[in-house]
């Protein structure tokens, strides 16, 4: 089948192009053409009349939970990947906390064999030590051959600094990442940042020098073995700072932020609500600002959702017993575009870069291009829609979200990837 | 005259007015408690669970009996042998206890924001038996008419909170309460028990006791919980009894007529020595016969809004 995209503006700030008020012809999954159309080349296809709205390179989300293997109760690799596409993305990397952990070339080709037919592209991050314990490295070489492009042991920070230097050293012979959720264990445990507010609410704090701590740690360790370390979900005042000083020095550090991070500080606790416990956890104003900062200024590369599924009976629990995160996947675009782009933070460009280009640069994989010939990976954008958002709609498994019912401006209204597109709630081959 | 709130989960923008009403409420019950028949049937045919899910001996039996007291029908509902240890939720367990008719429910749980939960789950009046570290609403409330039966007033008093406030429920109420009553309050603790921010409360932090005692009318002598991670928080039990502990002694030295409160129950020999809990004109056995009158207060008040 063939596809018009009609009357679109193409924007890719990787191949430095932007056309406005163009028809792309999609044949077979493929560029055909695009500018003017001929009549003919219209007539024989579907046509969606998009009237002005964007065509990006698709989104890519490089930090979401899948729960498969272990508690496919919560997400599986299909409903994970369901979600993306409804949220506007065509690319998911995926983290190695499962049941057991992707720590195993096995883990990586049972993700890959579920994802394999879906429209959206998933890429295992492997463990950076068996079993996330901090205590050998894992096969790095034979999980790279599997298929991942980065390792991390998320949901704690490598234990060691001795491991830390050995991951990195490992890593670098294939040129990958070690993304690093960064938090101190012997300060960790608590359930919210420390602040004016967790003494009012009398909640266990979690101070932010605990993500500083090993936020300076692994800047110090990636310098020294001239490795590449990615800062996940960074989410402290004094953290982006050090990455935009590390940065100046030519260290090989890169960042990415979750957009609860950049929208609700730990005012929003104050109502006991588990779907506002996350891990780092909601900060201050001070530390909102100084991300929004460093979104600006380029310290902070990549958006980043946290997608973190959980039962409803798991966060309906006291919040103290609550575990940490919330699913991002569906509301990510509509977040950052309504506090990033509509406060005039971001330009579309940088939006376009945070959300899509450097993502995939940051884990060493090629970007779409929107050009002939090439394979159509892209995202239909509505930078002005306004919409509520309702979780009873969202395609993931779970519902954890603190952001049902808000008004969001900008959403992703379809995806294109694999010969497949995905728009108006439903897939079909094209 | 009656309360603006149909729950109390804490101390936190409760008015002055309510705090008042409490207070001089309780004043009546206190005679109740004094009289040889300690019964009035202002709540019969009301029904009150005591939904524990901490151990707790003083603040239970205080509440039980101050229901008793009341002639409400009282129901206890504790951890060990019920529902909880078959892995029920919290929801379905208040849920159930709703399905069963009941109209107050007084809640004791180590996770702090549970009474503000439990408002949303069921249509029952909530009363916070203390939540995790966050208030115990009662306690200050007892604490405060302790110290007005003491002193005449509460107005103009200066207050210091002295212990492990970091890891307290009952430094939070007394802050609130106090603050709102016109009180000028203080804390004093190691500084590994002060938590970062408390002087956004507007309240001092002293960390010498006897300034403490020098700078103030009432000090309030947190327990220090032993069995709690707190015994982390000081290098010893024998450092922090000589630095903040409270003996005759120090008072002596200090010279100074002090009035002593304490939340119970007492470590003897750490925040407080026997000499001083003993001495101290029974005021820490009145505070406990305060405790009765004032969750009386509570109760009647909560229980005749409707």
């Amino acid at each position: 089948m063939n596809i018009v995209l009609k009357n679109v503006n193409v924007l890719n700030p990787h191949q430095k192009v932007n056309e406005k008020n163009v028809s792309i012809l999609i044949e077979d999954g493929k560029f055909k053409n695009i500018g003017e159309l001929t009549p003919s080349e219209i007539k024989d296809s579907k046509v969606f009349e998009l009237d002005g709205k964007y065509v990006v390179p698709g989104f890519f989300d490089m930090h979401v939970h899948l729960r498969e293997p272990g508690r496919e109760d919560e997400e599986t690799v299909i409903t994970g990947c369901n979600s993306a596409a409804n949220g506007g993305f065509t690319g998911i990397a995926c983290m190695p906390n499962t049941d057991p952990a992707i720590d195993s070339a096995e883990v990586v080709t049972l993700i890959k064999k579920q994802s394999a037919k879906h429209l959206v592209d998933v890429y295992p991050i492997g463990a950076a030590t068996l079993g996330r314990k901090g205590e050998v490295i894992s096969p790095m070489a034979e999980l790279k051959d599997a298929g991942v492009v980065g390792f991390s042991d998320d949901g704690v920070a490598i234990k060691t600094a001795s491991i830390l230097k050995r991951s990195l050293e490992y890593a670098k012979m294939f040129d990958l990442p070690i993304i690093e959720h960064c938090e101190d264990e012997s300060l960790a445990g608590g359930a919210m940042n420390e602040s004016i507010n967790s003494t009012l609410l009398g909640l266990p704090p979690i101070p932010s020098v605990a993500e500083d701590l090993i936020v300076m740690r692994d800047i110090l360790m990636a310098e020294y073995t001239d490795a590449k370390i990615h800062i996940a979900h960074i989410s402290s005042k004094k953290s982006v700072e050090m990455v935009r000083d590390a940065k100046k020095k030519g260290i090989k550090v890169t960042a990415e932020v979750a957009p609860h991070h950049f929208t609700l500080t730990d005012d929003a606790v104050k109502t006991y609500d588990p779907n506002v416990k996350m891990n780092p956890p909601l900060r201050t104003k001070a530390d909102v600002d100084e991300i929004i900062k460093g979104l600006k200024d380029g310290t902070i590369d990549c958006i980043a959702s946290d997608h973190a599924p959980h039962s409803i009976e798991e966060k309906e629990m006291e919040f103290e017993y609550a575990p940490n995160g919330i699913i991002g996947l569906e509301t990510q675009i509509g977040l950052a575009f309504t506090e990033l782009y509509h406060k005039k933070v971001l330009t579309l460009e940088q939006m376009i870069e945070k959300l899509s280009i450097n993502p995939r640069k940051v884990l060493n994989l090629p970007v779409p291009e929107i050009k002939e010939g090439e394979t159509a990976n892209l995202t239909i954008l509505d930078v002005d829609a306004v919409w509520t958002v309702d979780k009873k709609k969202f395609k993931s498994k779970s519902s954890n979200t603190p952001f049902d019912k808000r008004l969001l401006t900008g959403k992703a209204i379809g995806v294109i990837n694999k010969e497949q597109i995905f728009i108006d709630g439903s897939f079909s081959k094209i | 005259m009656s309360l603006s709130s149909r729950h109390l989960l804490g101390l936190k923008d409760v008015p002055k007015e309510d705090i008042q009403l409490i207070l001089d409420t309780a004043t009546t019950f206190r005679e109740v408690l004094e009289r040889p028949i300690k019964k009035v049937p202002t709540l019969q045919g009301k029904t009150v669970v005591n939904l524990f899910y901490e151990s707790s001996t003083r603040t239970r039996i205080s509440f039980e009996l101050a229901e008793k007291r009341l002639s409400a029908d009282s129901i206890n509902f504790a951890v060990s042998g019920s529902s909880v240890s078959k892995g029920e939720t919290l929801k379905d367990t208040v849920k159930n206890i709703e399905a069963m008719k009941v109209d107050m429910i007084v809640v004791r749980h180590a996770c702090a924001g549970v009474p503000l939960m439990l408002t949303k789950i069921t249509d029952s009046n909530i009363i916070n038996a203390g939540d995790g570290i966050h208030e115990h609403p009662t306690q200050g409330l007892l604490d405060m008419y302790s110290i007005r039966e003491r002193l005449g007033k509460i107005e103009g008093l200066k207050v210091c909170i002295v212990g492990d406030v970091a890891h307290s429920r009952v430094a939070l109420s007394n802050i609130y309460g106090l603050k709102t009553m016109g009180a000028k309050v203080s804390v004093c603790g190691p500084s590994t028990m002060i938590p970062k921010f408390i002087d956004e409360l507007g309240v001092d932090v002293i960390y010498n006791i006897d300034e403490a005692i020098q700078e103030n009318d009432v000090l309030n002598v947190l327990r220090i919980q032993l069995e709690r991670k707190a015994r982390e928080y000081f290098p010893s039990i024998r450092e922090y009894s000589q630095y903040f502990g409270i003996d005759k002694e120090r008072l002596e030295k200090n010279g100074k007529d002090i009035l002593i409160l304490h939340p119970g129950p007492i470590n003897r020999g750490v925040e407080i020595s026997s000499d001083v809990a003993d001495g101290n004109s029974q005021i820490i056995l009145q505070q406990v016969t305060n405790g009765v009158a004032i969750r009386m207060a509570v109760l009647y008040l909560l229980g005749t809004l409707n």
